[in-house]
């Protein structure tokens, strides 16, 4: 029994961690927002881009690519524990997609060149790849993206670029970049079909609302230090408005949430990695409680930053907007309690 | 991550479940907060000493069998699935116990930890005085020194204690230095209750029983600790008159390494959490299969139960980071916050279950008033907050 990362993961999240402050840091995500549709990932000025370069050179977009394809041959709780990092600097998608679920689906349940050389792309950086499911028809750097993988009737399509028909939709989060896919699934596109397509349909769902669940709490914990540094510095009434207890007790209650969560998810991992049968229930709690923990983080932060964080000006907004966008994706706590509840209770 | 028991680990916990299946009343025992369940507790724990199971992870010389502390979380995992009695002990092995081990001298462990885990000494907790409860540091029950007897003369009122009416001994902080600023001048003293000068009375708790007590004391003599080269015969004869653990004026330290163990791990394992969500969840069945269960009520029984799997990761961290030499140090008032008010929230969610039976007396009301005392006791949960805010988040304190 030993339920922590370990000091290799820690080192390499610490580096990750590192590294995106240097690459991504909120001036790069405000950028993301001035040209949502561009020539890279998540659009802007390129800085995003250089930040998916520097990404792809650590090995993070192929911590989950075999090391004959050119990653790193790494699992579940290695990505979901770097996850969180870029959820901490709100790094716009498709990470989660492309390093995360896609390469899940491809790596586990495709074989030959094809799913290979892919999955070579994505960990060079090469190539970005969406992954679709029924019900969540907005997909995000939708037009930047190189290959889709839609999941339609437990059946997984690939798409390239021109096989799908883009419309672009605003999203309260500019950096998400969303766009609707319509595309017709065919017997020439299918990918993964038969029994073996709605196991990997469930299990990319499993992983895509574990992925949004890392971002999250790496979100959550953001979204706190910003108020916690804000609340100490800030003076009214002569002290620092940390000092009043109603200001601490938000903040303690937003951090209980957040730090209740993160197990949840790590565990979660854990359990997809090891193929545990009860992996979609625990992917379950994780989603439902980091959807919670970043909401509740994302409200006591802007309570506590008053009207300051009430503006485009400064950076709390970037976080707010993400977290609200990302706490519903691929099932909001509802949705997943819902789930739960048709396992605990049958 | 690796979240798989090896095979002694489950060698154990069968062991563990074994004899408990063989040894746990059939029939709940009458309330350990009460007299008689009191004494009736007392019988249980000194069969759990019996079979060495009434502190698992002690050394053998102290009644112990040296378990790993995953092994105690197994055990208590498996006592609260076993549905055993209460421990009425837990104040003295769960709060005291771990301060001696860490502050006692070796002749004070020798003395205390045997009596203690064979329930011989029943001790109770003598922080809380009629003016100091959150403000621990309060405190003016005051220990003057009496040179002549060799010794200390505590006076004063400790009061709220639990079972102090029936317990045996009590530990508690006393002034030293009357001079000193709050936090220092304070001793923590080892106090038997049959000495000359104390007076226990009993009262009333929420739930009726005679849980609480007011513990006042009038010049008591507590001696000295005994000298290194002491005889044995004299050391243990002073010993049993009392004692100080961890050195004079140094009793905010002391107490404060208790009140970690108090918030965190050792006073509440996750096992009794998830024993709790287990019958609510059964509970909730029965309802759902005569079709009485409406989705809001699915819905906080579905949110206990992710809680208690929350809570029992969360430890899970914990013991992985105490094991590798990390303290949880200000991180266990998260522990003391979320277990709190976990269980008040698994026992509403069955008093909501029940309607308009929860107010007939059984275990769900009964468990739902204790419950209701946990945001209070062990530092109330506005103090932990702050302690969060503080010392885990960085806001400032002034």
């Amino acid at each position: 029994m030993r339920f922590a990362l370990t000091e290799d993961q820690i080192d390499f999240r610490d580096a990750v961690r590192g590294l995106l402050a240097d690459t991504c840091p909120p001036e790069a995500v405000r950028a993301a927002w001035r040209e949502q549709v561009g020539e890279v990932p998540g659009g802007g000025d390129g800085r995003v881009r250089a930040a998916w370069d520097a990404l792809a050179e650590m090995g993070v977009l192929g911590v989950m690519v075999p090391e004959s394809a050119g990653g790193l041959g790494m699992g579940d709780e290695d990505i979901v524990a770097l996850l969180v990092e870029c959820g901490r600097v709100a790094l716009p998608d498709p990470i989660s997609s492309t390093a995360y679920v896609a390469t899940g689906l491809l790596r586990d349940h495709v074989a030959g060149d094809e799913a290979a050389g892919l999955l070579g792309r994505i960990a060079a950086g090469t190539a970005t790849v969406l992954v679709g499911f029924p019900g969540s028809a907005h997909l995000p750097a939708a037009a930047t993206a190189d290959v889709f993988l839609m999941c339609d009737r437990g059946e997984v399509h690939l798409l390239d670029r021109s096989g799908v028909e883009l419309t672009e939709v605003i999203s309260v989060d500019g950096a998400r970049a969303l766009g609707t896919a319509t595309w017709e699934p065919s017997d020439a596109t299918v990918l993964v079909g038969g029994e073996a397509g709605s196991i990997a349909v469930t299990r990319a769902f499993d992983r895509a609302a574990l992925g949004v669940a890392a971002q999250l709490v790496g979100l959550g914990q953001r979204m706190l230090d910003m108020t916690v540094a804000y609340a100490s510095d800030r003076r009214q009434f002569g002290v620092p408005i940390g000092t009043f207890q109603a200001v601490k007790h938000q903040l303690a209650d937003a951090s209980l949430a957040v730090a209740f969560a993160e197990p949840l998810v790590l565990r979660a991992a854990s359990s997809l990695a090891t193929g545990d049968p009860d992996g979609p229930v625990h992917v379950s709690m994780a989603k439902a409680r980091a959807s919670e923990a970043a909401l509740a983080a994302a409200a006591a932060s802007l309570q506590c930053h008053g009207a300051i964080g009430y503006t485009v000006e400064y950076d709390l907004h970037l976080f707010l907007k993400r977290a609200w966008a990302l706490a519903a994706r691929y099932g909001d706590a509802d949705f997943h309690r819902d789930r739960i509840r048709s396992v605990l209770l049958a | 991550m690796d979240l798989t028991w090896s095979e002694s680990e489950q060698a154990f916990r069968e062991e563990c479940r074994t004899w408990l299946s063989s040894h746990v009343p059939s029939a709940a025992l009458p309330s350990g907060d009460t007299r008689e369940g009191f004494s009736v507790h007392v019988e249980w724990e000194r069969e759990l000493h019996a079979d060495r199971w009434a502190v698992v992870s002690w050394p053998e010389a102290y009644g112990g069998r040296a378990a790993s502390l995953w092994e105690w979380l197994i055990f208590e995992e498996e006592y609260y699935r076993a549905g055993a009695p209460q421990r009425v002990t837990q104040n003295g092995i769960f709060l005291l116990a771990p301060t001696i081990f860490e502050f006692g001298t070796p002749a004070q462990q020798d003395h205390y930890l045997p009596r203690m885990s064979a329930a011989e000494d029943l001790w109770c907790q003598g922080w809380s005085e009629p003016n100091a409860g959150s403000d621990l540091a309060g405190i003016t029950s005051r220990a003057v020194r009496d040179d002549a007897a060799g010794g200390w003369r505590l006076s004063g009122q400790k009061t709220w204690t639990t079972r102090g009416a029936f317990c045996t001994h009590l530990f508690g902080l006393f002034r030293t230095d009357g001079d000193a600023e709050r936090h220092r001048g304070l001793t923590y003293f080892l106090v038997p209750l049959d000495a000359e000068g104390v007076t226990v009375r009993g009262f009333g708790r929420l739930d009726g029983d005679e849980g609480f007590a007011e513990v006042f004391l009038d010049e008591v003599l507590v001696p000295d600790n005994p000298a290194e080269d002491a005889a044995s015969d004299a050391a243990t004869a002073s010993m049993s008159r009392g004692g100080t653990l961890g050195g004079i004026d140094q009793g905010w330290g002391v107490a404060m390494a208790t009140t970690t163990s108090e918030r965190g791990l050792t006073l509440r394992s996750p096992g009794r959490f998830r024993a709790t969500a287990t019958r609510l969840v059964d509970l909730a069945k029965e309802l759902d299969a005569s079709g009485r269960l409406t989705e809001r009520l699915a819905d906080r029984v579905v949110d206990a139960w992710i809680d208690a799997e929350a809570y029992a990761l969360y430890t899970l961290g914990d013991v992985t980071g105490i094991v590798e030499g990390r303290s949880p140090g200000a991180r266990s008032s998260y522990n003391k916050v979320f277990w709190s008010e976990l269980d008040i929230r698994l026992h509403r969610a069955a008093l909501d279950l029940l309607g308009a039976d929860a107010e007939i007396d059984g275990p769900w009301m009964r468990g739902y008033e204790f419950a209701l005392s946990g945001p209070i006791y062990a530092g109330t949960n506005e103090i932990q907050r702050n302690i969060i805010a503080e010392r885990v988040l960085g806001l400032p304190r002034k």
